[in-house]
């Protein structure tokens, strides 16, 4: 709701009690009944997080209550954005030093004194409180949560646990398996969960915030008790026979050798969580450690790359209404995630029955991202199928997802002419065909462009942006900006075979296939990808993709590019002339009755050059992508790679692990394979310029 | 009597779903989900935004809890500004038509430029309520204070407090008469003297005109699919038997008063959920938008008889229309009179063509004349497409539209008989 009333009204206003304006991050006041509040409002900044300079701010502020105790203190924050975000991510690079060791020490012991503090201490929670955030919130008596308020512990993501005293506060309040579970999967527990595993006392509208901290300041509330059923875990057999079954369901999802921290966790769990002094002693050391690991500094940068994506993706993209040409598969899901995200859709198809399917597909993809009956319903309404093409008239974007051939899409672009509104983009979101070959057919070439969304659309964030010879700077702002508002993460890419993630991808998959020519097992070559840190093998991920298709943009690939390509193996063609297409008709490669194949195979036998012979093709695509300037930066190709395919992200990306490993040996690897395998693995000429 | 100048009022653009069948248990759409299935492609499909719109008009009968003011809930679904004011209409089975007459009337005072108007209903969903008496014990055990005042409650409930009252059972009968609406029907059939067979005759023409009209590709513009989230596609109005013959229609015995009775199921309405909008636009929003009417309303009746006999309602409302615009049976070239029951439009023929019912009744001299049947519901009606008591109104009056512009009619009437004993009647004609 917009409208003019409600807009003039205004956003609730937030209870800051008395405080006055900032002086440095934090606004206080203490109000008639001795409450003391510390309002946390960083400078600078729309969001906050917990830095140095917030600590060593809060540490006065709490000397200050110490010296004169009040009735209660109540810590907030003052933004829009929510509670607080975390630790300052970018102020760790500073840190991988001993003094990291030092500072965290400094920031327990500012928490300890709050948590010390023999006046009631309440915690305001609205939106997120995440990391250091939420470790701020634990140290307090109360959480008073404003109803929308989440609550999580994301350091996993980054390589890290927590490490300002989640460890053993979060267990303490609500017990070690739900706590143990928060800081392993790095989920989050909103308002309602929160209240009912204990981190929430009290859940209230943003209205009655002042009311609930009287309550509290009145002992009308009571204090969240932990869980009698977690003392169990005081033993230290139990401890370890849980901690045995942890390890083993981490070790599933996230290996050791990649991902250290949650096993870090488990391991400080299991000798200490007794003992909470041990603990935070172990905490800080472990954090310590952690942070100079190089997972931990390669999923920091993956967390700047995605920020750097969003960052593209802002601005408005002054589309209101989108119309999707096609409901297929890729079709649904696009107009799927606009109309989630507000945008009013029109999903055309000459034929009605893919348009019910479609609908019953967009019901489920609702379901999955666990939507509410209303929020179902809205997407629902804003979405409407359109038999008659009604929506073309009235779309600020067409996106055309139609079967990819070009006489398909010459045929549906000449039937445009005269019928969009004026400005409107086209975008196609063709694989493998050339957007300038296709701009020559649109009704403006320079309101046309490529949008290529990954399958599946729900849940690959990355979607690459064409911008074709014509296509204008403004349409390929607008849509990355509209990727940005409908929560994608857009690459903006030059016209070239494959763009940048199939350019880089199809060499892997077919190279896989040339080495099951050669007699190695699928098993084999998907298990040294996965153990590699590729999130699925080659051979499975060509199955997932669909055989025909990996076959259409390899034959698209192999004719437009200049350089070699490994041959299309004569068992691809065949398996796709059978209609053995792999995940969506049920076999391909492998047998998909069972759900995703997760291969673990002994890879003894293997050949010595088995993993470079599947890896290091993406590198050398990478590097001519770069050449080639298809995209500007070698972190827009790590960011594409990572977020379209999953790519190692422990490893930071392609180009990360290749200046990583060493420009010299990759070039001098890749020579090798060449001298075996043939000049497709000729390193490209760009590699001597990044040397 | 100050007199303004009136503005003159176009039907611009309407659409609706297809009528459903209820089958068994509740249909996949609330009435709201099908004014939202077929107003949006109706919107979009318009040259104006959704803002352009001064009021929303809503007709249902049977409003369900979750959907109390169905037209502003339906406006707000259908993406209209929330300044846009939506309020819902109830006259039983003219709803949809009261929708109409009331935005004609605000057009015409010149109040209002564009209003979008409709009916919607979805009978399958028609609420089970419970008892009175059952309500009561509900009651009494709320308030009951402690375990001996509770079992002294319970001890009162009795077994036919379960027995749910059938909503869409009472709705169709009279509250004041307590015959059914199938009653009303058999009453007229007796008095105009028509048989079974006519009946028959009349309702298997019904279902062949419809189908005709599906075939021919009629219904084009008007039906919008509509899509369930199961994935099922509705395309058509899916109570038309095109394979309808006599033979068949001979078979189902009257239901509403055997076993001597002419009404049956074969020759009566359906019951159906369906919804319908129309778009109706002063002289000033069709310059402004450009818009391409196609007809023009240019007056509206309603008349008020005796509930049992209220099938007559359609020749009540029609007549003084003709009267004040002295038109002749041969002025008017299409009639759309809502079929709810074979033997009630039949009856309604029979007054018009009967000497002393015209003198005595209406004030003619002599018989109106009997109307041409190639002239009334030339696309099938009530009987093969069913009728969805709140949108029937609304569709018959767009259908009227639609098939005067198909045919190059000069001037229409769509009327309908309303239970409780009214009817109304809207005057189209094309535009000049």
């Amino acid at each position: 709701m917009t409208g003019h009333v409600l807009e003039f009204l205004g956003e609730t206003k937030r209870e800051l009690g008395p405080v006055g304006t900032a002086e440095g991050h934090w606004r206080t006041g203490r109000d008639a009944a001795g409450v003391l509040w510390l309002v946390l409002d960083k400078q600078d900044t729309s969001t906050n997080t917990i830095s140095e300079d917030v600590i060593r701010e809060l540490d006065s502020h709490i000397t200050a209550a110490e010296a004169d105790l009040p009735a209660a203190v109540v810590i907030r924050s003052a933004k829009d954005a929510g509670f607080a975000a975390g630790a300052d991510i970018a102020s760790f690079e500073a840190m991988t030093d001993d003094g990291a060791v030092k500072l965290l020490k400094q920031a327990h012991d500012v928490l300890d004194r709050i948590a010390a503090l023999t006046c009631p201490t309440i915690c305001i929670v609205h939106g997120a409180a995440l990391g250091a955030g939420f470790e701020l919130a634990l140290a307090c008596d109360y959480r008073i949560t404003v109803a929308g308020a989440s609550f999580g512990f994301p350091e996993v993501q980054l390589g890290l646990h927590p490490g300002l005293g989640g460890t053993f506060r979060l267990p303490a309040l609500i017990g070690a398996t739900d706590a143990m579970t928060m800081m392993l999967t790095g989920k989050t527990a909103h308002t309602k969960r929160a209240k009912s595993q204990g981190l929430a006392d009290v859940i209230v509208e943003e209205r009655h915030a002042a009311a609930a901290v009287a309550a509290v300041v009145d002992g009308k509330i009571d204090k969240h008790a932990p869980s009698i059923a977690s003392r169990a875990f005081g033993l230290d057999q139990a401890r370890s026979l849980a901690a045995r079954q942890m390890r083993k369901e981490t070790e599933k999802k996230a290996p050791q050798q990649h991902y250290p921290a949650p096993h870090a966790l488990i391991d400080l769990w299991e000798d200490h969580g007794d003992d909470p002094d041990a603990m935070q002693k172990a905490e800080i050391e472990s954090f310590a450690t952690l942070l100079k690991s190089d997972t931990s500094q390669n999923l920091r940068r993956v967390f700047f790359l995605r920020q750097k994506l969003k960052d593209a993706g802002r601005g408005d993209d002054d589309i209101a209404h989108v119309h999707v040409i096609g409901a297929g598969a890729m079709g649904t899901e696009i107009a799927a995630a606009a109309a989630i995200k507000g945008k009013i859709v029109t999903l055309g198809d000459v034929e009605t029955a893919p348009l019910g399917r479609a609908i019953k597909k967009v019901v489920q993809i609702c379901k999955d991202k666990h939507l509410t009956g209303i929020e179902t319903r809205d997407a629902l309404d804003r979405l409407m199928p359109d038999p008659k093409g009604y929506g073309l008239a009235r779309a600020d974007l067409v996106i055309e997802a139609a079967t990819e051939t070009q006489d398909l899409k010459e045929k549906i672009y000449k039937g445009l002419e005269g019928k969009l509104k004026k400005g409107a983009i086209l975008a196609t979101n063709t694989s493998s065909l050339s957007i300038d070959d296709l701009a020559a057919f649109a009704p403006t070439q320079d309101d046309f462009a490529g949008l290529h969304f990954f399958n599946p659309v729900s849940r690959i964030d990355l979607v690459e942006v064409i911008k074709g010879t014509a296509t204008s700077d403004k349409t390929a702002q607008r849509l990355a900006a509209f990727c940005g508002a409908i929560g994608k993460l857009p690459v903006t890419v030059a016209n070239y075979p494959g763009f940048v993630v199939n350019r880089a991808l199809v060499p892997y998959m077919l190279e896989a296939m040339v080495l099951m020519d050669e007699g190695v097992s699928k098993e084999v070559i998907d298990t040294a990808a996965l153990r590699f840190g590729m999130p699925m093998g080659p051979v499975a991920l060509a199955d997932q993709v669909g055989l025909d298709v990996g076959l259409h943009v390899a034959e698209s690939l192999s004719t437009s590019l200049d350089k070699p390509m490994p041959p299309i193996s004569d068992d691809l063609r065949a398996k796709v002339k059978d209609g053995k297409l792999g995940k969506k008709s049920g076999t391909g490669f492998y047998d998909w009755s069972d759900g995703t194949p997760r291969p673990d195979a002994d890879l003894d036998d293997a050949p010595a050059d088995l993993t470079d012979r599947l890896i290091l093709p993406m590198l050398n695509a990478c590097v001519e992508i770069l050449r080639e300037g298809v995209v500007e930066t070698e972190d827009q190709i790590d960011g594409a790679m990572i977020f379209a395919t999953g790519w190692a992200p422990f490893r930071g990306g392609p180009m990360h692990y290749a200046r990583t490993r060493g420009i010299n040996e990759v070039t001098e690897a890749l020579k090798a394979l060449e001298r075996d395998h043939g000049p497709r693995f000729a390193p490209d000429e760009g590699w001597s310029s990044l040397a | 009597m100050t007199t303004h100048q009136k503005q003159r009022v176009f039907l611009v653009d309407g659409a609706r779903t297809p009528f459903l069948k209820a089958r068994s248990g509740p249909g996949p759409f609330t009435p709201v989900d099908l004014a939202v299935q077929c107003g949006r492609p109706l919107l979009a499909r318009q040259p104006f935004d959704r803002a352009a719109l001064d009021l929303v008009i809503l007709g249902c009968v049977n409003v369900i809890a979750d959907e109390m003011n169905p037209a502003r809930v339906a406006s707000l679904r259908l993406g209209l500004p929330e300044e846009t004011v939506a309020f819902s209409t109830q006259i039983n089975c003219g709803s949809g038509m009261q929708s109409l007459d009331t935005a004609y009337r605000y057009i015409q005072s010149g109040s209002h430029q564009m209003i979008l108007a409709g009916g919607a209903e979805a009978l399958s969903h028609a609420p089970l309520t419970l008892r009175s008496s059952a309500v009561e014990w509900f009651g009494r055990m709320n308030a009951a204070k402690g375990p001996m005042d509770q079992a002294k409650a319970m001890a009162g409930i009795r077994p036919d407090f379960f027995k749910p009252v059938v909503g869409l059972e009472r709705g169709l009968t009279d509250p004041i008469t307590t015959l059914s609406m199938g009653q009303t029907a058999e009453i007229l059939a007796h008095r105009f003297r028509i048989d079974r067979n006519t009946a028959d005759t009349y309702a298997m023409q019904s279902h062949h005109r419809l189908a005709d009209a599906q075939n021919d590709g009629r219904l084009d513009d008007e039906v919008m699919p509509a899509f369930d989230r199961d994935g099922t596609v509705y395309d058509h109005d899916d109570g038309v038997r095109p394979d309808s013959d006599m033979e068949g229609l001979a078979k189902p015995k009257p239901v509403f008063e055997p076993p001597y009775g002419q009404v049956t199921a074969g020759n009566s309405s359906q019951i159906t959920d369906g919804a319908s909008w129309c778009i109706l636009a002063s002289q000033k929003a069709v310059d402004l938008h450009g818009l391409e009417p196609l007809a023009e309303i240019t007056d509206s009746e309603w008349a008020g008889l005796d509930p049992s006999i209220m099938g007559l309602g359609p020749v009540l409302a029609s007549t003084p229309i003709l009267q004040r615009h002295n038109m002749a049976k041969d002025d008017v070239d299409l009639w759309e009179l809502n079929e709810a029951f074979a033997a009630q439009v039949l009856s309604c023929l029979a007054a018009w063509n009967d000497d002393d019912f015209c003198r005595e009744v209406l004030g003619y001299d002599a018989a109106f004349g009997r109307i041409d049947r190639d002239k009334l519901n030339v696309d099938g009606g009530a009987i093969s497409l069913g009728h969805p008591v709140g949108t029937s109104g609304n569709r018959i009056v767009l259908h009227l539209a639609k098939a005067m512009k198909q045919r190059g009619a000069k001037r229409g009437i769509a009327t309908e008989c309303i239970g409780g004993g009214l009817g109304g009647a809207m005057l189209l004609e094309a535009v000049v």
